[in-house]
């Protein structure tokens, strides 16, 4: 069972802080990154990330219940057409949230929320670096084995 | 009604007033431009947080 948030609702009743939540996943979905306080930012991020594994998920039961949240049809569509195959090889963390310090007015702490950019880059690059000590490890392992065959011909030799 | 007994005297107004101080934010330097910012958030100079841009300039 989620543990309950603690705290007062956001908005002031459970309806309100619902409505201002999904508001917020929507424009993050359609923008991108978004600035909002940093306690919105903290509360929106555990949804966010709840609707785009669904969307990874993409089957009908999955489609309906991020239906419920995003009341949007085009940021629904891009959610499931573009963010969500953008993070098939990422488990989670799709969101980043950085500070950005109060806010002029009212002194509210502010934030940045944004969705992670797919490293695609990143998954080769360790194949590769896995494959080059590989391949560095069997140089070795050849070197040493011919340095093995070389001392013995020298003796050899010596021997002759 | 509890009231208060005595008046209270300037003098003792005055040391609880003068407790009530401000004091100053914590800032660290800027790994990217050296200057004053909050810690665990954007640089409001350059706009890096962790040696990406955040914040446009």
């Amino acid at each position: 069972m989620p543990t309950p948030t603690k705290g007062p609702r956001l908005g002031g009743s459970p309806a309100h802080e619902k409505l201002i939540l999904a508001n917020l996943a929507r424009e993050l979905f359609k923008h991108g990154r978004i600035q909002t306080t940093e306690t919105k930012a903290k509360r929106v991020r555990p949804l966010a990330e709840r609707l785009i594994t669904k969307a990874k998920r993409n089957d009908l039961a999955a489609r309906r219940e991020v239906r419920k949240t995003i009341n949007e049809k085009d940021v629904f569509i891009a959610l499931f057409e573009e963010i969500g195959p953008r993070f098939a090889n990422r488990d989670g963390g799709y969101t980043r949230i950085v500070k950005t310090g109060p806010r002029k007015g009212d002194a509210a702490p502010m934030a940045i929320i944004e969705l992670v950019e797919e490293l695609v880059v990143e998954q080769p690059k360790k194949a590769a670096k896995a494959a080059a000590k590989k391949a560095a490890q069997k140089d070795k392992v050849a070197v040493l084995s011919g340095e093995a065959d070389e001392t013995t011909d020298a003796a050899d030799e010596a021997k002759a | 009604m509890p009231v208060p007994k005595r008046k209270m005297s300037r003098s003792n107004t005055r040391h609880r007033r003068a407790q009530w101080k401000v004091s100053a934010v914590h800032t660290v330097p800027c790994p990217q431009c050296k200057s004053a910012k909050l810690p665990h958030a954007a640089c409001g100079v350059c706009g890096t947080y962790k040696g990406r841009q955040i914040l446009a300039v």
